[in-house]
């Protein structure tokens, strides 16, 4: 199977995530060893991937839990959860 | 714990939902692109969560249930806050619209992970996010931030697996394209300085 970039690039996202029919994934790595574009479309969208994925990236703003646990002892002095 | 829980021993309730905080915050946040409103979310959700904790059946993870709460809060909120015009706007974004052609480069640097240690890098990729249009942002903080697997983020999101793989691929190439050109001008710059 011949891939062109545009069909490369609808599989970025399965190729990253190892979610691709080998027939597929071996015709996607012959394009991707010759099409220098491709091969920089992949490494970009996986390294952002990545970064993204990383804690500090989204991270709790400060003091989130104090706020949280703050707000839930003042409402909850004033109700009791539903009984199963 | 949940039985000791509605018995009163409510110490153990912050402790319930002390390891979901991470996962709540960037779920409402992946609706209301705000951090102030995303945290005033989880709030409310965890005290409609204490409250019904009677009806929590066990039969998924509490945290599952958790975030699903969270997820509807925050819909909620961005239903009574979006105008008409918006609304429709998004409802009617067809998920085969759209532009998904990436950044054309000739090579990639790689940026390692303890760049993320600068303020400004991990601003562009905020950004970024904030960008993408609803559906796609809530795809990719599920599977890329919260590391849920397809299958999760189907369940959580109400949509099939198919949809999410599609979304999943437009919201990554949509990143690649608003973020790879300015990293790479950022990655330029530090070189040069």
């Amino acid at each position: 199977m011949v891939l062109d970039c545009k069909h490369v690039w609808r599989e970025i996202s399965n190729y990253i995530d190892g979610d691709l029919d080998p027939s597929v994934r071996a015709s996607m790595e012959k394009h991707l060893a010759h099409c220098r574009h491709c091969a920089a479309i992949l490494d970009s969208t996986r390294n952002i991937v990545y970064l993204i994925a990383d804690e500090r990236t989204f991270a709790l703003p400060i003091g989130f839990s104090e706020r949280l646990r703050a707000r839930l002892e003042s409402e909850l002095e004033k109700s009791e959860p539903a009984s199963r | 714990m949940i039985s000791r829980i509605i018995a009163g021993e409510r110490e153990l309730f912050y402790a319930l939902i002390k390891p979901c905080e991470r996962a709540v915050f960037v779920t409402a946040y992946s609706v209301l692109k705000s951090e102030a409103d995303a945290e005033e979310v989880v709030q409310e959700a965890a005290l409609k969560a204490y409250k019904a904790l009677g009806s929590f059946r066990g039969e998924s993870k509490f945290s599952t249930w958790l975030v699903k709460i969270t997820l509807n809060e925050a819909r909620m909120r961005l239903r009574r806050v979006r105008s008409e015009s918006e609304v429709s706007l998004q409802d009617f974004m067809d998920d085969s619209d759209g532009d998904y052609t990436p950044a054309v480069l000739t090579d990639w640097r790689e940026i390692p992970s303890e760049a993320l240690d600068r303020k400004e890098l991990r601003e562009i990729l905020q950004k970024a996010v904030a960008e993408l249009p609803e559906k796609y942002r809530e795809v990719l903080i599920s599977r890329d931030v919260r590391e849920m697997n397809i299958a999760e983020t189907a369940e959580l999101l109400g949509i099939s697996e198919g949809m999410v793989k599609t979304r999943l691929f437009r919201a990554r190439l949509l990143m690649q394209k608003l973020v790879a050109p300015e990293l790479r001008s950022q990655g330029k710059k530090d070189t040069k300085g």
